[in-house]
């Protein structure tokens, strides 16, 4: 390819299917960061999510002759990406239920301080909304939800999917997807409002 | 004053409601309920307060050096696999089958006479209908593992990853059979093949595990396209056509407009 030319994503999944396996770098460096977030925000740590980035490259260049270039390429990645998260989480979980650790948020799964498990101390929720321990208790909590929830709730919240588009991911329909939304941040909610309406209470003056 | 629920507002807040107008109204005259919503609020904004380390901006290149190096063993492993046990019976199978009907289709185009012509035809016909049938037969088999897998109680997860390997290699030969299909003219074959293409495909490309929900969605498809019914007829209709090369082709034709969207 040459240098300084930017050449779309079409292109370039048509040049890797013609044999120039050096056309899906550029797919590969255009498209990793964002797969990587959707996939870190999934799986909670580091480790996993550069482990679905690449498996996901992996796959879709493996499957790259049923991408019939009718879609996106970045979208179909993140596809791949959000279906492999699904089942690595799912197997993450088997693997820990089969080791009969009871579940305690935030103890290996992810990277969560034990201490930020103790009610903390900190003032106004206006100030904890920024905070790392806020942060912190809300990846325990994400941690706690199913793999579908999880998932959707990413897709959704932070990368803006449709509710079709989650719902092909979760292999189910949209009226159930909807559902799957909802109770993601129905539990969100219920795990961090002792948090949040403890630290208003106090900041009203209701507490000690 | 009847207050919204907390699904209502959520779904408000999260673009995803029908009655958007009727909740704003609410809203406006409703302290308790914008309270609520403000609670709902504060969720999604800890949403956005949890922070996703920056791999860097070389994390593209170095997810290339990583992947690099295992583009080309992956599809070495993958011929690897693809040619031994019964992938490698299976392929020479369909690959000698579709050589032969090659073979006899040339064979037709020689200048020879018209009896001669009408017999390679009928050769080239067999060799299709044999074949089919053969591969009908285990698309069957793959449709049918699907549809009376035994759902657990409870279970949480139904892994189909065996069932899978097969759905891929029959999708592999599910093309070359609509090709040649669609070559000879046949197209009560070809949409057919044309279905189960979409549903093997559906198979192949699904989680190694899925959880009972998504399964039965899979298994729901199979019935109500009436995939099993239309496979056995169209594969009655060949055996016959075997027992009896005469005999006319298949009028179970699954027309365009009858299908799903899969």
């Amino acid at each position: 390819m040459a240098d300084g030319v930017e050449v779309s994503d079409a292109i370039a999944v048509e040049r890797t299917l013609t044999g120039d396996r050096d056309a899906y770098r550029v797919l590969v460096e255009r498209h990793s960061r964002t797969v990587y977030r959707m996939a870190y925000r999934i799986m909670g740590n580091a480790h996993d999510a550069e482990d679905v980035v690449q498996e996901s490259f992996l796959r879709a260049y493996q499957k790259l002759k049923q991408f019939a270039g009718n879609a996106n390429f970045g979208t179909w990645v993140y596809r791949i990406a959000a279906n492999y998260a699904i089942d690595r989480i799912r197997q993450r979980n088997a693997d820990e239920a089969r080791r009969e650790t009871p579940s305690r948020p935030g103890e290996d799964s992810l990277e969560v301080d034990p201490l930020s498990q103790v009610r903390d101390m900190s003032p106004s929720p206006e100030r904890l909304a920024g905070s790392a321990q806020l942060a912190e208790r809300m990846k325990a909590a994400l941690a706690e939800l199913s793999p579908a929830e999880r998932t959707a709730i990413v897709m959704r919240h932070w990368d803006g999917c449709g509710i079709e588009e989650i719902a092909a991911v979760l292999k189910s329909n949209s009226n159930a997807t909807k559902n799957t939304v909802f109770r993601a941040v129905q539990k969100l909610r219920r795990a961090l409002t002792p948090f949040l309406e403890g630290k208003e209470a106090r900041a009203m003056g209701t507490e000690g | 004053m009847k207050h919204r629920t907390e699904e209502e507002l959520i779904g408000y807040r999260d673009g995803e409601t029908k009655e958007r107008v009727e909740i704003a109204a609410h809203l406006k005259d409703c302290a308790e309920c914008r309270d609520e919503l403000a609670r709902i609020e504060a969720v999604f904004a800890a949403l956005d307060a949890m922070p996703v380390p920056d791999p860097g901006e070389d994390y593209g290149e170095r997810v290339w050096q990583r992947i690099a190096p295992r583009l080309g063993e992956k599809k070495a492993r993958w011929w690897e696999t693809f040619f031994v046990t019964q992938r490698l019976a299976a392929l020479g199978g369909v690959v000698a089958l579709v050589i032969l009907a090659f073979v006899a289709g040339r064979w037709t185009r020689q200048p020879v006479p018209m009896g001669d012509q009408t017999d390679a035809a009928k050769v080239r016909e067999r060799v299709l209908v044999v074949a089919v049938g053969d591969h009908l037969g285990r698309t069957e088999m793959v449709l049918m593992e699907l549809e009376n897998a035994p759902a657990q109680k409870g279970q949480k997860a139904i892994n189909i990853s065996e069932t899978q390997r097969r759905a891929e290699d029959l999708v592999e030969e599910n093309r070359l059979y609509r090709q040649t299909a669609l070559k000879e003219g046949d197209q009560a074959m070809v949409s057919t093949l044309d279905e189960l293409e979409r549903v093997l495909l559906d198979i192949a490309n699904s989680p190694d595990e899925l959880t009972p929900a998504a399964f039965e969605t899979i298994r729901k498809r199979i019935e109500e396209q009436g995939l099993l019914f239309k496979v056995r007829v169209v594969k009655q209709g060949l055996d016959e056509r075997k027992a009896n090369p005469d005999a006319k082709p298949v009028e179970n034709k699954p027309r365009g407009t009858e299908r799903k969207k899969v």
